[in-house]
């Protein structure tokens, strides 16, 4: 990307228009031709595969899941391993809210849920974000894990470890029955509930504060050198991802009617980053495929052969990581340069 | 009376699991220190290792110190063809491809394990002489239990005195407090590195193998204690054996106190602390340099 400095005497908006900087900026958050198919697909789905509906929710759970660790991941360079923690707390919200029969209605309970782990997020991300590498890798994997076992102590709340079954969730609009056995509505609300996170994550990331994370991610010392309030933006950043990450889990326990202890495992924040990493990290639509792939996957091996889902789910993490550094997308891309159409060298 | 020997009782426990703790830990706290390589398959060494030392003994009838010193060659062997062919491509990767390559290589080796021994819990039996109770004055103790501490603290004292009183310990840590530095003046980095990783497996072989006996060992090994390995290097301090080894003592105790009185969830305690030292001391309790 070539940024050219303009001349002095030019600063008029039309100018600014005309300088390739500007146009890059500019260009850059348009809607390409292809944007729209994850989301006729996603439709189409709903019509082709009515018995895989349940399946379906899952993976719309998973891509959010894994589009707001991307935020933080992918586009900041935080790296955690602790994510599950605002995942669990979402749907813990959820899942305590509606057993209690406090409040069921499914909108309203996901702004709660997004407002009860935007703020942990915001509070751990206060204290945790002074640190880097390792030592801000161990302190999310402990905040997590300290999260995991408080819910496991406060099982007279939580349900312990086999956490709180059969949620009565209201209906959409007061309209819309989420059906235990036929995951229409949940299905369709996941879509919806997802499409509008999705825009929300792709507005933030073309926005000057997304360019200023990337800045952060790319060289952090750099960004404190030209003034940017570093710290200031991953404390944000991290707690959108962490609100993000609370809806994602607040759906999880509204589609399926439960949540229990394994949604703030090590495993649920391992699989999404794997998720995520597979797909590609920090271009928006890695999430997406690498939800599919993994999911897929899975779901169709893994019930045949569990020990060879393992071996094989090994092989490629480290093929991935000595070969193709960024993902299934980064590989795509990399094949796309070499084998696709030439442009014109501008 | 009665009272004291309870005490003693528990602290000889905590101590016995912190000693393996630390067994397995230290070679991570090094590597990680020299290389700055996020290695979170190195309880899969560990895993790894133990399957040859319980192997050794109930299929092939070794005895107990020959199998452990198999258990050590075996584990330093396939590490080093590990580092050598797979590892050494990721030094200069960041730390998100070091993440994901190494959990990858867990999830390979748990397949693995369970593909050609099966899932079941390994049992590792004592020596005669190493089963039954010792008596110590104060209290009657399990002679496993003493015996685990000792070695742990010889282990201790010998890599402590090999890191400050070798040629080769102090390459270490001058490599570790500075890389670059180390290298122009003429230290064989790569080199260093490869032995201190073939030792730092096969000592966490052998842990593998000496903590079977109470820690268990199934192939979902490496995953169930990742954490505690993690939270020993992290609060003891990279490249920093003897912050390792308090930090897994510490450590070690603690759980066995909250398991026992808090069975449910108290080791949340052990989390809470892990949090507060790593933001008081991001380099750890006698880290050399920050993480």
């Amino acid at each position: 990307m070539s940024v050219a400095v303009s001349p002095p005497g030019e600063a008029s908006p039309a100018a600014a228009g005309r300088n390739p900087a500007a146009q890059i900026l500019i260009r850059r958050h348009r809607v390409r031709w292809w944007e729209p198919l994850p989301w006729i697909v996603g439709i189409a789905f709903y019509f082709a595969a009515p018995d895989y509906l349940g399946f379906g929710c899952d993976l719309l759970v998973t891509i959010l899941f894994a589009l707001s660790l991307d935020l933080a991941l992918g586009y900041a360079g935080i790296i955690t391993l602790g994510h599950g923690a605002f995942f669990g707390v979402g749907a813990y919200a959820v899942g305590m809210l509606a057993t209690y029969n406090i409040w069921t209605e499914p909108i309203t309970s996901l702004f709660i849920a997004a407002a009860v782990a935007g703020a942990i997020g915001f509070l751990s991300g206060l204290v945790l974000l002074r640190t880097t590498g390792l030592t801000l890798l161990m302190l999310t994997l402990c905040t997590m894990t300290l999260l995991y076992e408080a819910a496991n102590m406060a099982a007279a709340y939580t349900g312990g470890f086999d956490g709180l079954l059969s949620l009565p969730i209201g209906p959409v609009f007061g309209v819309f029955e989420f059906n235990p056995l036929y995951a229409n509505t949940q299905y369709l609300f996941a879509l919806g509930v997802l499409f509008v996170c999705f825009l929300l994550v792709r507005m933030l990331v073309y926005s000057p504060f997304g360019q200023s994370l990337i800045g952060i991610r790319e060289n952090i010392l750099r960004m404190h050198a030209i003034g940017s309030p570093v710290r200031r933006r991953l404390i944000v950043c991290y707690t959108i991802s962490a609100a993000l990450a609370g809806v994602a889990g607040a759906l999880s326990a509204q589609t399926t009617a439960f949540v229990n202890l394994a949604a703030l495992g090590l495993d649920r924040s391992a699989t999404v980053f794997i998720v995520l990493i597979l797909g590609g990290y920090g271009r928006l639509y890695g999430a997406f495929i690498g939800a599919i792939v993994y999911l897929a996957l899975e779901h169709f091996l893994a019930q045949v052969y569990p020990t060879a889902w393992q071996l094989g789910l090994g092989l490629l993490l480290v093929l991935i990581s000595l070969f193709a550094r960024n993902g299934i997308l980064g590989l795509g891309d990399t094949l796309w340069q070499r084998f696709g159409p030439r442009r014109a060298a501008p | 009376m009665n009272a004291v020997a309870d005490i003693a009782g528990i602290v000889l426990g905590g101590l016995a699991a912190g000693t393996v703790l630390f067994i397995v830990s230290v070679g991570l706290s090094v590597t990680m220190g020299l290389m700055g390589f996020v290695n979170l398959a190195h309880g899969a060494f560990a895993m790894f290792g133990g399957y040859i030392i319980i192997l050794a003994m109930n299929r092939a009838q070794y005895s107990f110190p020959v199998a452990l010193v198999m258990g050590f060659f075996g584990t330093a062997a396939l590490s080093v063809a590990l580092e050598r062919l797979l590892y050494r491509r990721l030094y200069r990767a960041g730390e998100l491809d070091q993440v994901l390559f190494t959990i990858g290589l867990i999830f390979i080796f748990i397949a693995a394990i369970t593909i050609v021994i099966g899932s079941e819990t390994q049992n590792l039996q004592l020596p005669p002489y190493l089963g039954g109770q010792l008596n110590l004055g104060i209290v009657q103790y399990r002679t496993y239990s003493i015996f685990l501490i000792v070695v742990g603290l010889l282990i201790a004292l010998g890599i402590w005195f090999a890191f400050e009183r070798t040629r080769i310990g102090g390459q270490i840590r001058a490599t570790v407090d500075n890389r670059r530095m180390a290298e122009s003046l003429g230290i064989d980095v790569d080199r260093l590195f490869t032995i201190t990783f073939a030792f730092g497996s096969g000592m966490a072989g052998i842990g593998g193998g000496l903590g079977a006996e109470f820690l268990g060992l199934d192939p979902q090994y490496p995953l169930k204690y990742l954490v505690y390995f993690l939270i020993a290097v992290s609060v003891g301090g990279l490249g920093s054996v003897i912050g390792v080894y308090y930090a897994s003592l510490i450590l070690g105790v603690l759980d066995f106190v909250l398991t026992l009185y808090l069975p449910k969830g108290g080791t949340i305690f052990i989390y809470a602390l892990t949090i507060l030292i790593l933001l008081a001391r991001p380099q750890g309790l006698l880290g050399r340099k920050g993480l």
